[in-house]
């Protein structure tokens, strides 16, 4: 239950594009036609399925504080959560590598017309950002992490699909000049935002006792500095 | 000189100037021109743009003046000048020439900022950008007043409808162009930026705001408060309407959408003259039996007990959701919009299945918009040519197989 749950609010609620507005530049870029956007929609899906459970294993092995337990007595102390971006963004860069080196012999075409952006999923904020929201939200288990990588893939490839589909449809209105091209893909990127706003608040209610007793285990957790940095990594992410 | 005529050489006047599709706008709007093409072929057909929108509005006039009744009833029933209508669709109580003198001033105002500010900025924009006045905003301009509580102040409207008529068609070049429904982004709009004048308890009855701000300053009178069955059933309360009432239409909401006899009505002359689409009608309301049924059998399957603050909502019987709130007025007249809406026909079939699925969703699991059906269809505007995109595919893939039989 807790899965499913998880798995449409990421990508309904929480989507990738239209609720954090993260992953813009692909977006906006590749989505002028629906073969190549549904092309880019799949790799981010499968480097998110690969990427976020992998980082959690990082994120609960390595980085937390205290993670490094499993080595040892010595080791319990040893917080490596500023390397949290790095290793992130190492991880993130060999898996697109993989995809990269199986799209170029698999389907030649589509390695064609994507272009640059495959190799510059690896600097796509939307991944990145699904890592760092999987840290900042503390999702539990493995297996949340996968679902919650696999699902927001699935929000950012609806959106981007939606949009391809939109943009071969208007492909003949009679824009005005100053609006075409990008100017009135972020205007339907709003409208459709309005669109998305449907599930807003939607999931949040039910669960109030829930959330209320994770919010006092936080307070009682001693707040050291790395725990307020991630929190205002976490403010700031949801800022911009 | 008769009007004909007088109109006429006005637009020969300002022939070639700035201002020339302003005046050839207002001619054919209400004239058949003068003049005729001298070249090429021609296909002639009656039902042109215009028709097609006065069709639309012809099928929605009887919800405006039943809207217009209920206003009145609703106020006069609030204040406690009358009794409850007790004799089916004709009570005395309903239709008296009170009911309805309150309800008329109060709306028609709507109607005259509606079509004042729409058709402004419409021909605004067709003046700078030199081409004809499109009709578009006719059957735009009918729907905002009927789907706006009765007592939103004027100039929320006007803006909101600027910001519909703008954003969300001309930038995309206007009639026939849109992403999005226009009358629902303008619904929108005024849900999301002013949701004190489009939720609660205050602005659905006539003269409930005002009655509060009298009390505030201290009139001796009682409160004046109706809220939608929707609203009520998303806090947990009971049912306070007969399903006659809701039916009829006798119960507060916005001011087009209570009769869903009337809708119906409505949709049957749409259907006949073939100007909606019977198949989203009926695949929404599919949709919407689909999830209420769903919702039913969770309760019934006792999933949900009643201390969930779902339970309400997810046990009215699924029927029952198909004549309460907008859902039906939504259906008709909204999800129907050809522009909008799949242009394939079994797109058309998914089209409107997912916004009678999606709004029984939204109504039910999300309390902050207990109407769901506007931003379904908002919601499958967004996926409306995603839909079409594949259902083209998947034709496109057929026919090669076809070819391929035949040729091999």
């Amino acid at each position: 239950m807790e899965h499913i749950e998880l798995f449409f609010k990421s990508i309904f609620i929480d989507n990738m594009v239209f609720a954090t507005f993260l992953g813009m530049c692909s977006y906006l870029a590749v989505s002028k036609k629906v073969a190549t956007a549904v092309g880019l929609g799949a790799a981010v899906i499968f480097v998110m399925l690969i990427t976020v459970p992998l980082n959690w294993l990082l994120d609960h092995y390595l980085l937390q504080p205290g993670a490094l337990a499993w080595l040892g007595e010595g080791y319990a102390d040893y917080d490596l959560s500023f390397l949290s971006f790095i290793m992130f963004i190492a991880t993130i860069a060999t898996m697109v590598q993989l995809v990269e080196i199986v799209v170029e012999k698999f389907s030649p075409s589509l390695y064609n017309s994507l272009g640059i952006f495959l190799p510059l999923i690896a600097v796509n904020c939307a991944i990145l950002g699904g890592s760092l929201f999987m840290q900042s939200r503390e999702i539990p288990t493995l297996g949340l992490a996968t679902v919650y990588g696999v699902s927001s893939g699935i929000g950012w490839f609806l959106a981007i699909l939606a949009i391809a589909a939109i943009r071969e449809k208007i492909r003949y209105s009679n824009v005005p000049p100053a609006l075409r091209g990008l100017g009135i893909t972020f205007i339907i990127t709003g409208l459709m935002a309005i669109g998305f706003m449907s599930f807003g608040g939607m999931l949040t209610g039910g669960d109030e006792a829930k959330k209320e007793t994770t919010k006092t285990v936080k307070v009682e957790e001693p707040s050291t500095d790395t725990d307020k940095a991630k929190k205002e990594l976490a403010n700031n992410t949801e800022n911009n | 000189m008769s009007l004909k005529s007088n109109l006429h050489n006005l637009k020969e006047k300002y022939k070639g100037t700035k201002m020339a599709p302003a005046f050839n706008a207002l001619h054919t709007f209400l004239y058949t021109p003068n003049d005729t093409t001298h070249n090429g072929t021609h296909i002639k057909a009656a039902d042109d743009l215009k028709r097609t929108m006065n069709t639309v509005i012809m099928a929605m006039l009887p919800c405006l003046i039943f809207g217009m009744f209920n206003a009145g009833y609703q106020h006069n029933l609030a204040v406690g000048d009358i009794q409850a209508v007790t004799s089916g669709f004709f009570s005395s109580e309903f239709w008296t020439l009170d009911n309805f003198m309150i309800g008329f001033w109060k709306i028609i105002p709507l109607v005259i900022v509606s079509y004042g500010v729409g058709l402004g900025v419409e021909f605004l924009f067709a003046i700078i950008k030199k081409h004809e006045v499109e009709e578009g905003y006719l059957v735009t301009g009918m729907l905002v007043p009927l789907i706006v509580p009765i007592d939103i102040p004027l100039w929320m409207l006007a803006i909101a409808v600027i910001f519909g008529v703008v954003i969300g068609k001309e930038v995309f070049g206007g009639t026939g162009m849109n992403i999005l429904n226009p009358a629902l982004t303008i619904r929108a709009f005024l849900f999301f930026a002013y949701p004190t004048w489009m939720s609660g308890d205050k602005v659905w009855v006539e003269g409930a705001v005002q009655r509060t701000k009298d009390i505030a300053a201290g009139a001796n009178l009682d409160a004046i408060s109706g809220e939608t069955i929707l609203g009520s059933l998303a806090q947990g309360k009971d049912m306070a309407y007969s399903v006659s009432d809701m039916f009829f239409g006798f119960i507060p909401g916005s001011i087009g959408e209570t009769s869903t006899l009337l809708i119906i009505l409505g949709g049957l002359f749409l259907i006949f003259t073939k100007i909606g689409s019977w198949r989203i009608m009926l695949s929404s309301v599919l949709g919407a039996i689909t999830m209420g049924l769903i919702f039913n059998q969770v309760v019934s399957a006792g999933i949900i007990t009643e201390s969930s603050k779902f339970y309400t909502l997810m046990s009215t019987p699924f029927w029952q959701h198909l004549i309460i709130g907008g859902f039906a007025f939504g259906v008709v007249f909204m999800a129907t919009d050809p522009v909008t809406a799949s242009q394939t026909n079994i797109g058309k079939w998914y089209y409107g299945f997912f916004i009678g699925f999606i709004s029984i969703l939204i109504r039910v699991f999300n309390p902050a918009y207990p109407e769901g059906v506007m931003l379904a269809i908002l919601l499958m505007n967004v996926f409306a040519p995603t839909i079409d995109h594949y259902v083209i595919q998947g034709n496109i893939k057929q026919r090669l197989k076809r070819l391929k039989v035949k040729t091999a």
